[in-house]
């Protein structure tokens, strides 16, 4: 395991905070009650009872009301950079991943060009050096190009700092291909991450084929599409031993198709997004591109299996998959959209609104899921134990918001969220031991 | 109403409203001088982005009958050939100050998002494989006038029903109208689902004797290529609708054009059960009624920056009123 640390940012002076009087949850450490926290050199010194602590040269944080949680980790998100930099950079991005209480985010390689060669690793974390908030891991490619054919020098990337290697985008076609660089992966390590598509099955298609595709006239991506590649792919892992990670997972067959992995033993982990766990396609039935992403939203019936495949753990973890887009990607007819939806800042907020506040998820289960993501890539799970970096978020559970249609910190509007009232505000990130984000409202003094 | 975007957004009685006002131009086209002044000084524009010989004739001549300036402009040389944007084009159209934009787009909702862009009343005449609203009102009004009521009526809609706009539109429309609708054809050409549109669903022509009609859908021939179904050979043998499958008392619509030999048999297309040249007739009367209920009717709040300076009158030009 790596300290969300040895991830790439911009590094200034740890913080010096105290947090006083806010619920501190962590769950995997068995930690829930009103504490101080105290963190000095963006290290966490104590969880002391309200007030008894020393604060001397510490800015003091009244945060009594709030939720203090282990900051959140994403191991899906598209940066676009280098080369899409009209939809998003590694500033705004990391900006966006800050506002939405994240600690860590692991960057999708689908760039153009595609990162498929050290130096374009090595210069993406140099460049996030200067210019990420939070810290940020790269995936390199799987296959040269992501064109699916030749493997890249996986050895090579792993050595200038790919944490991993994912052609997320695009399905690996040739199971002959995936075969080869799960059997290199034991040379060289870094979990393979998969896109599980068949595009034989998916054709043309632009949503969910069911009923509402049906009423629509678009042409449909079945469940099935995603489910039998998981399938392949899963037994692909099991016969070479391999560690694979399964992104966005949508549908119920496919949550079915990692329990069973899982129960015969196979090194494979999954995520789920929040705009999974919380629409369906009839959303889609105004066809607005807003809501156009691959996968697609499925059914109530898939929406319920992720939440419960996400609830008994067969899903690890969430993941936001925030794919910004720029507007005129998204104001075309529906089939002709780009797709992609933003995530970062709405990620808690929309979960724990639409499951945790109505009792279908815990709130302790909800933390745990927005940081595992972390331990599926080989990073420390954030969490808010004395003598830890400090990776903490702090929310005002009680801030009521309405999700606009513009005035996020990521460069892109793309939100699917838009017009949703939401509860739960993030107020102030701390990212490995630094201050990366603080809202602009949220009032703070220094310590007398 | 504002728009003409999908029969999905009608109520009956919008339907039965068009059907009434496409009574009433009926009768002004059996006048000598066939044209009313009702749109005078009001532009319309069609905008075809996919070929339509049909559709496109009707609506401009419908136009024209009412008496407003027609700008039609086809895919092939216009500017979006050149990757002008549908936004940007819409934009610039809108200049002219049209009444009503008539769109066909080979894209699922390209006629709503037209309306985010424009002041002008939007008809759909065709988006994607979505829906085809104006059709749907015309087998309406043609069936109406042979029928009276399609109340508990039998309707039997035929073939590729997962790639026609029409299919889905008719469904709808004759559902509303109180039909009872049957979705027939291959099942690698019937979308999963679609019996939640409100019609049941058959892989055989074997209960076809049931239904007072047969609605016909066009082949296309591209299909076999991608394995919809084997062969057009196999297709016709299972699908055709010929001599033999029709009984005297059923009628046959088609919204064409027609794949002779392919979904109809040639003896049937001309035979009496057809009333395939009385839907484009009705085209016509239907797509003015249309115009009609968009741009001249009562209850038009806004709208196009201008409204229309004449009261809506039925009197031909020439005519004392």
């Amino acid at each position: 395991m790596s300290a969300i640390s040895s991830l790439s940012w911009r590094r200034n002076e740890g913080a010096e905070l105290i947090v006083r009087g806010a619920r501190v949850l962590d769950p995997r450490a068995g930690i829930d009650g009103i504490r101080d926290i105290v963190i000095r050199q963006g290290e966490i010194i104590e969880l002391a009872e309200p007030g008894s602590a020393g604060a001397d040269g510490l800015e003091s944080v009244d945060a009594e009301g709030m939720f203090a949680l282990p900051a959140f980790f994403d191991p899906h998100v598209h940066l676009r950079v280098p080369g899409h930099e009209h939809k998003e950079d590694l500033e705004t991005g990391t900006r966006a991943a800050g506002a939405g209480g994240f600690c860590g985010v692991l960057a999708m390689p689908n760039t153009e060009p595609p990162v498929d060669g050290a130096p374009a690793v090595q210069a993406l974390r140099r460049q996030a050096e200067r210019e990420a908030s939070v810290p940020v891991g790269f995936f390199a490619s799987i296959t040269r190009a992501i064109a699916g054919d030749e493997l890249t020098e996986m050895a090579e990337l792993r050595e200038a700092g790919a944490v991993g290697f994912s052609d997320d985008g695009w399905p690996l076609r040739s199971a002959r291909v995936l075969r080869r660089a799960l059997q290199y992966q034991r040379l060289v390590g870094g979990v393979v991450a998969l896109h599980e598509e068949d595009p034989e099955l998916s054709g043309d298609g632009a949503m969910h084929e069911g009923p509402v595709s049906a009423a629509l006239g678009l042409a449909g991506i079945p469940s099935v599409s995603e489910s039998t590649m998981i399938a392949r792919d899963a037994a692909l892992a099991a016969y070479e031993e391999a560690r694979v990670h399964v992104l966005h997972l949508s549908a119920r067959e496919s949550v079915e198709a990692v329990a069973r992995a899982k129960e015969a033993g196979a090194r494979i982990t999954a995520e789920v997004t929040p705009h999974h766990l919380t629409m369906t396609d009839e959303a889609v039935r105004g066809l607005d591109a807003r809501f156009k992403m691959n996968p697609p939203l499925r059914s109530e019936e898939d929406r319920l299996a992720l939440i419960e495949g996400l609830r008994a753990g067969v899903i690890d973890c969430v993941a936001t998959d925030h794919a910004p887009h720029a507007s005129d990607e998204k104001e075309v007819p529906f089939e002709e959209a780009a797709m992609g939806v933003t995530g970062l800042e709405t990620a808690f907020p929309v979960l724990y609104t639409d499951l945790v506040i109505p009792g279908v998820l815990d709130l302790e289960l909800l933390v745990e899921r927005m940081t595992a993501g972390a331990a599926a890539f080989g990073f420390d799970v954030p969490t808010v134990e004395p003598g830890s970096e400090a990776n903490v978020v702090l929310i005002d559970p009680e801030a009521e918001w309405e999700a606009g249609t513009e005035g996020w910190e990521s460069r892109s509007e793309n939100s699917c969220f838009a017009g949703h009232r939401l509860r739960g505000r993030v107020l102030m990130t701390v990212a490995a031991g630094q201050v990366a984000y603080r809202q602009r409202s949220f009032a703070m003094g220094v310590a007398a | 109403m504002r728009h003409l975007l999908a029969v999905e957004h009608m109520e009956r009685a919008d339907i039965e409203r068009i059907m009434e006002r496409a009574e009433s131009f009926a009768e002004v086209g059996r006048r000598d001088i066939k044209k009313v002044p009702t749109l005078r000084g009001r532009t319309i524009v069609n905008l075809f982005f996919e070929s339509s010989t049909r559709t496109s004739s009707s609506f401009e001549l419908a136009a024209k009958r009412l008496s407003a300036d027609v700008v039609s402009i086809r895919s092939a040389g216009s500017s979006v050939d050149k990757g002008e944007s549908l936004k940007d084009t819409v934009a610039t159209l809108s200049a002219y100050d049209p009444a009503a934009i008539v769109i066909r787009s080979p894209h699922a909702g390209a006629a709503e998002l037209v309306t985010r862009w424009t002041d002008a009343s939007v008809i759909n005449a065709g988006d994607g494989k979505h829906e085809h609203p104006s059709q749907a009102l015309l087998d309406v009004y043609t069936l109406r006038r042979r029928l009276g009521s399609l109340e508990g009526k039998r309707i039997w809609i035929v073939g590729d029903v997962l790639h026609s706009r029409v299919a889905r539109s008719n469904v709808l429309a004759f559902g509303a109208m109180g039909a009872e609708v049957t979705v027939c054809g291959p099942p690698t050409l019937i979308p999963r689902g679609i019996e939640t549109l409100g019609c049941r669903v058959s892989y055989t022509l074997g209960e076809l004797g049931e239904a007072d009609v047969i609605y016909a859908l066009r082949m296309q021939r591209e299909r076999m290529g991608e394995s919809f179904v084997p062969s057009i050979r196999e297709y016709a043998t299972h699908y055709q609708i010929d001599s033999r499958r029709l009984s005297p008392r059923q009628l046959l619509m088609h919204p064409g054009p027609v794949n002779r030999g392919v979904e109809l048999a040639p003896d049937v297309i001309d035979s009496p059960h057809s009333l395939i040249a009385e839907q484009v007739e009705s085209g016509l009367v239907v797509r003015m009624a249309i115009l009609y209920e968009l741009l001249a009717g009562a209850e038009r709040p806004g709208g196009a920056r201008r409204r229309p300076e004449d009261v809506p009158e039925l009197s031909p030009i020439g005519e004392p009123a």
